[in-house]
């Protein structure tokens, strides 16, 4: 890709499957994943990098969907909401999410959950507060964020204590 | 240019050379026309909004040899395309450089930090930003190289005013090199943000000797009070041989009026922001002196 | 969570009225599966971007549009007359607000822009990114105007009239006066007064405006959809202005990702997209972007209150005068005005207390700023931080513990139904359980020893506490009396299906306050089946019952209690059919586990799914002269009162950093009574969002406008909204005064957090600063304005 140009054919994996796609250069990775592939579960609040609802992983960190070109993915492993909800990863979150009423609209929930298997899968110990701080990089209009950071921590204190399993 | 809906970046061509030579060709060919896409934190977000409309983007991403972190001799390299993650992980710069470990949580948030990078945020010089902070207080060499060659400035003659460095047009920023830890020296590192995470309201990073109950070479640097990271060398003066006492804050505390004149913001006046540095480099080298931190 | 006065209702109504269940459809919202109005892509859509008036008030005195309209992927770019002559203008009035004035309000900006984001052109193109770049080629020319840009000078002489018509820029003025309010002031004890200032807000859903219109000219048929609250409003907005049939308009709302009051009111650039629909034949999308929903979302707020209490030396609340200012944008907001913050400031001051002494006044002017009206809890913030912090100077005036101040001041429990010196009436509140409650939940005691052991350590904590009313479940006061088709009734549609399933179709929404959730365990309860076996149908012209949707706190109250009618008339017509099927009395027989029982012993005579299948496929069974009715609808209005009055308080404690002025929340508790609880999990966390709304607008959230009118922090990088780092664990607890207009006996509870939450920020400042003798009232209170308070800048 030494040489400029408006138009690129990517080829990465997205929810485990194989992607090849012509897109253009000024195209952001969670437009792509809207527009071309039809994976609406990444939302977009903001498109300046702040409100956190396009956070998608990408080679296994989290990223904001809207601050990434897709060109940028080319090659790379990226999932989204609907990719970790269908494998299972996250089915022990989502559960406390659901229990604990963790999510109103739902606009904000899939990065969310996002932003929180990551902080599970890095820091399953975290507290309480550090639990706060971490979920701070994420909107969330309707609830008080109290049932989130419930749900979170709770799920924190399994995988702390067993070691394996999802999240 | 009107104003209205404006989310999508407007058209631009992308290219990714996989080397500095590859790159400085691309450079001499669109010249102002093309911008650098490093993490693309700040840039991508500009693009969104159309407040930057470049012909083409040139992502170094693919240049290999400036990422990473480097410990030889006395000093460490950390590579300009280092991401902030890798910072904030970093073992050896929790060893080696614990004032740029401290000041890591601070900088935005985690899906943020995965992808900025080091030399993104010195390049891109936002005067409430860490990591410029960082560089200055703890007098990092900045290496920057085009067609020409290399060359290296300090860290405090590198930031010129707001997003204003002495990054030239034809030039990309390589790496910093940091003097590692030496025996006594210690740092703080605090910030006084709205919400966790944002922009600093004000900042400041303190690096120095703390030996016998005794400050010495002190270099203090505030963030988020003017155009550029200002070092407060009266306020280093002020604190050459003092202990910790009510008298010495008092003191450091008319050193940093000298030193400050601060910029107001939305939310913040010039004053409310001297008052809040004064407060902060009080709680500072307190911290420092009482070894709660390192 | 007790729910201890609720439990006789909570007995009739069966085992779900009550219970905590998670909410069936947050499932799929958890797995990425929502359905947001831009989620849906329909054959050839053209995408439409706005170019907006970059000035608060400037005459365009030229468009041109010919690059644009040559640009690559446009299909049309229209102006404000050809938008006019499709769409007639609206104007935000209503008859029951006496006095309150507007002027013809279009789509687009005719021959003045009058608030800096108003849309003037519109570009439709092929996709998004494209109609961008052509709206870049647009060129404007203006002439600048003087802007109206503060509320304090809006009236004076020298300021421009925004509509000349009009004859000035006072929108709406209304006053009160009980008398002796003089007399009380001059023989008071004493007086205590201070001039609350609150910040322009905006609502700032996470999901922006977004509308998808597709017009099908074949049959002059609009379909719509819409992040909206109120499906069944924008129906009739749309038929009446584009003069088409309603029948022939639908407006569907797919999931809604956040309200708030936002979508509830009428935007030019949404009827823009309808027009361009209209014009096209084709599906049209707008979806706003952050930036442009910052300068015209509807902002809301922006008071201004001067405000004093007489006291009498044993601590009564003797009089209570208040003078309220607040400036609208250029236009009142249509269909339901921009001055019912007026009228809730104005009849909510003075909240639960039994004072009968006031003097209030409020004014509404017209301002070259962003559109302005109803954002959840209308007017109540503003109301109760002025009660409330008037309150706390009272206590400390006659040197008075707050909590003991406001026990002795609530209305008498005897006293209800309380009428108002300003009219409406309270039913029934429960101020006193609520305040004994709180006290006990926050430990308030050991709070106070808290407090004052750290002070000596130079640790400024302090604690507030804020009682506050919300009105709920309005009457056809609030709209439909004043000539807005806003139902406030609600309807529900019950079928038993063929297989013994039940679709229930509502005309409340599902906004993510859980409608859909609570629909279900009233209806489960309501027929006696289980939940599993009941599918929800909401939020669509074409197959719902007519009905108001939702605002105002009204879903639960309103569309619950026709859920509840329409459930039990439902259940009686299967009970009459099984009856005659097997020859008995329908009064001894029950609904249970989806299949009908005799009551008294317990034995299964048909499954639902036998019934339906009768009633369906084999009407030979059935006797010639019947006919099973197996489909139901029920319509519920509130009629006895305006709105029904919720009522709680709020305790919150908090540390200021004196030096710094920062605050830090260390914790919030409230006490809510919204009557009959269906389900507390969503009660609870309904609560706490309204909390953190609250919070928001106490130490961060502010509009924040330069003299010319310009919005200076228009991007969530500079509009600082709540993050979770800085907020506190909140914990919730219940009172249960069901109403009496309703069986179910459930009221709102959408705007109790945010209507109480600022005051009790606000008085937790204060108290921390009590020691230095100075307090805030300006909000947002921001380390600056704490620091200036305390002299330190």
């Amino acid at each position: 890709m030494n040489n400029a140009s408006e138009v690129f054919d990517i080829r990465l994996t997205v929810n485990n499957i194989e992607v090849v796609q012509r897109v253009l250069a000024r195209m952001h990775l969670a437009d792509f994943l809207r527009e071309e592939l039809g994976l609406m579960g990444t939302h977009l609040g903001c498109e300046h990098g702040v409100c956190g609802a396009c956070t998608v992983r990408v080679n296994g960190e989290i990223v904001r969907g809207c601050l990434m070109l897709a060109i940028q993915a080319d090659g790379a492993i990226v999932e989204t909401i609907e990719g970790i909800s269908e494998n299972g990863e996250i089915s022990a979150l989502q559960k406390e999410f659901h229990q604990r009423n963790a999510l109103q609209c739902g606009f904000c929930t899939p990065g969310m959950l996002l932003a929180a298997a990551d902080l599970i899968a890095r820091n399953p110990g975290a507290n309480r507060e550090e639990i706060r701080e971490y979920m701070s990089g994420n909107f969330c209009r309707c609830t008080g964020y109290q049932s989130i950071i419930d749900a979170v921590e709770v799920v924190c204190r399994g995988k702390a204590g067993v070691q394996q399993g999802g999240i | 240019m009107p104003f209205g809906g404006v989310v999508k970046a407007s058209a631009f061509s992308y290219a990714k050379p996989s080397s500095l030579s590859e790159l400085f060709d691309l450079m001499e060919m669109y010249g102002d026309r093309a911008k650098l896409l490093a993490g693309g934190q700040s840039l991508i977000a500009a693009l969104n909004m159309r407040l930057a409309s470049p012909t083409v983007l040139l992502d170094i991403n693919g240049i290999t040899e400036l990422s990473g972190i480097e410990v030889k001799g006395d000093v460490v390299r950390i590579g300009a395309l280092t991401r902030h993650r890798s910072l904030e992980q970093s073992a050896e710069i929790k060893k080696h450089l614990p004032l740029v470990h401290k000041a890591m949580p601070f900088v935005a948030h985690a899906a943020i930090r995965t992808r900025g990078t080091f030399g993104g945020s010195v390049a891109f010089a936002d005067a409430a930003a860490e990591l410029p902070a960082c560089c200055v207080v703890l007098d990092a060499n900045i290496e920057l190289a085009s067609r020409k060659g290399r060359r290296i400035v300090s860290a405090r003659n590198f930031f010129k005013g707001l997003y204003e460095t002495d990054l030239q047009p034809d030039e990309v920023l390589i790496s910093a090199e940091f003097p590692k830890l030496r025996v006594g020296y210690r740092s703080a590192f605090l910030e006084l943000a709205r919400r966790h995470g944002d922009y600093a309201v004000v900042g400041v990073a303190v690096h120095g000797k703390f030996q016998d109950d005794m400050f010495s070479d002190i270099s203090m640097v505030f963030f988020g009070v003017a155009d550029r990271p200002v070092h407060a060398v009266n306020a280093g003066r002020a604190l050459e041989s003092a202990r910790l006492s009510p008298s010495t804050i008092n003191t450091l505390r008319s050193a940093v009026s000298l030193d400050l004149e601060t910029y107001g913001d939305i939310y913040h006046t010039a004053e409310t922001k001297l008052h809040l540095a004064k407060v902060l480099a009080g709680r500072a080298v307190s911290i420092m002196a009482l070894g709660r931190e390192t | 969570m007790t729910t201890d006065t609720a439990s006789s209702h909570v007995k009739t109504h069966g085992r779900y009225i009550g219970a905590g269940l998670p909410r069936p459809d947050a499932w799929r919202l958890l797995h990425g599966r929502g359905r947001y109005t831009d989620d849906i892509k329909l054959a050839r859509t053209a995408h439409v971007v706005f170019v907006r008036s970059p000035y608060a008030h400037a005459g365009i005195s030229a468009i041109n549009v010919t690059k644009a309209a040559s640009s690559a992927g446009v299909i049309r770019v229209v102006t404000g007359k050809e938008v006019a002559a499709l769409c007639q203008p609206w104007v935000g009035v209503l008859t029951h607000l006496k006095g309150l004035k507007s002027a013809a309000q279009y789509p687009l900006a005719m021959e003045r822009a009058r608030w800096q984001g108003e849309p003037v052109v519109a570009v439709a193109a092929e996709s998004r990114a494209q109609a961008e770049d052509a709206a870049q080629l647009i060129d404007i020319d203006w002439e600048p105007l003087t802007a109206v840009t503060s509320p304090d000078t809006a009236l004076d002489s020298r300021s421009p009239v925004i509509h000349p018509d009009l004859g000035d820029n006072l929108a709406y003025q209304r006053e009160v006066d009980t008398g002796g309010v003089d007399e009380v002031f001059a023989g008071a004890h004493k007086v205590v007064e201070a001039t609350f200032r609150t910040s322009r807000h905006t609502p700032v859903t996470l999901e922006p405006r977004s509308i998808l219109a597709d017009y099908n000219p074949a049959e002059r048929q609009l379909t719509v959809y819409q992040s909206t609250q109120v499906p069944y409003m924008m129906q009739w907005i749309l038929a009446k202005h584009f003069g088409l049939k309603e029948i022939n308009v639908r407006v569907i709302a797919p999931d809604v990702g956040g309200g708030f009051g936002t979508k509830i009111h009428i935007y030019g650039d949404e009827m823009t997209a309808v027009a361009l629909s209209m014009m096209l034949g084709r599906p049209v999308k707008f979806v706003s972007d952050r930036l442009e929903s910052f300068v015209t979302d509807f902002h809301a707020r922006g008071h201004l209150v001067k405000a004093r209490m007489a006291v009498s030396v044993t601590g009564d609340i003797v009089g209570i005068e208040m003078d309220d200012l607040y400036g609208i944008g250029p236009y009142s907001g249509y269909p339901r005005g921009s001055a019912n913050e007026a009228k809730q400031v104005l009849n909510l001051v003075g909240g639960p207390y039994k004072n009968r002494v006031y003097r209030g006044r409020t004014r509404v002017v017209f301002e070259n700023k962003n559109m302005y009206g109803q954002y959840r809890a209308v007017g109540h913030p503003v109301a109760c931080a002025v009660t409330e912090g008037l309150v706390d100077l009272a206590a400390s005036a006659i040197g008075m513990d707050p909590a003991e101040f406001r026990y002795r001041n609530y209305i008498n429990a005897e006293a209800y139904p309380y009428t108002l010196v300003t009219g409406p009436v309270f039913e029934k509140l429960s101020q006193h359980q609520a305040h004994e409650k709180l006290l006990d939940l926050m430990n308030y005691s050991a709070l106070r020893l808290e407090q004052e052991e750290l002070r000596r350590q130079g640790i400024y904590r302090g604690i507030g506490l804020a009682a506050f009313v919300e009105m709920s479940n309005p009457s056809s006061a609030t709209y439909g009396q004043g000539g807005a088709s806003i139902a406030s009734q609600d309807g529900c549609t019950m079928k038993l299906t063929a297989t013994g399933g039940i679709t229930c179709a509502v005309s409340i929404n599902e906004i993510g306050q859980g409608a859909t959730a609570v629909v279900l365990q009233i209806a489960a309860s309501a027929v006696g089946v289980s939940t599993e076996n009941i599918k929800i149908v909401i939020g669509d012209t074409d197959v719902t019952p007519y009905g108001g949707g939702n605002w105002g706190s009204r879903g639960t109250g309103i569309g619950g209690e026709a859920v509840l009618q329409a459930g039990k008339a439902l259940r009686q017509n299967i009970l009459t059919f099984v009856a005659l099927l097997t020859e008995t009395e329908a009064s001894v027989l029950s609904i249970r586990d989806n299949s009908v029982i005799e009551t008294l012993t317990g034995k299964e005579l048909m499954t639902l799914e036998e019934v339906a299948r009768t009633a369906y496929f084999r009407s030979d069974k059935v006797p010639r002269d019947f006919s099973p009715e197996l489909v139901v609808t029920r319509h519920f209005a509130q009629k006895t009162y305006d709105g029904i009055c919720t009522n709680g308080i709020q305790g919150c404690y908090l540390e200021v950093d004196i030096e710094t002025g920062f605050v830090r929340l260390l914790k919030h508790w409230v006490i809510d009574d919204c009557g009959t609880i269906i389900n507390p999990l969503l009660v609870d966390e309904q609560i706490r969002g309204g909390v953190v709304q609250g919070i928001g607008g106490a130490l961060f959230e502010e509009c924040i406008y330069s003299s010319e009118g310009q919005l200076m922090n228009g991007s969530l990088i500079d509009y600082l909204v709540p993050m979770a780092c800085e907020m506190p664990d909140i914990e919730v607890g219940h009172v249960s005064t069901p109403t009496a207009t309703s069986e179910l006996g459930a009221k709102g509870a959408g705007e109790a957090g945010t209507a109480g939450a600022p005051a009790a920020v606000m008085n937790a400042i204060n108290d921390a600063l009590k020691p230095f003798g100075v307090c805030v009232t300006e909000q947002p209170f921001t380390p600056e304005r704490i620091l200036r308070a305390l002299g330190k800048v």
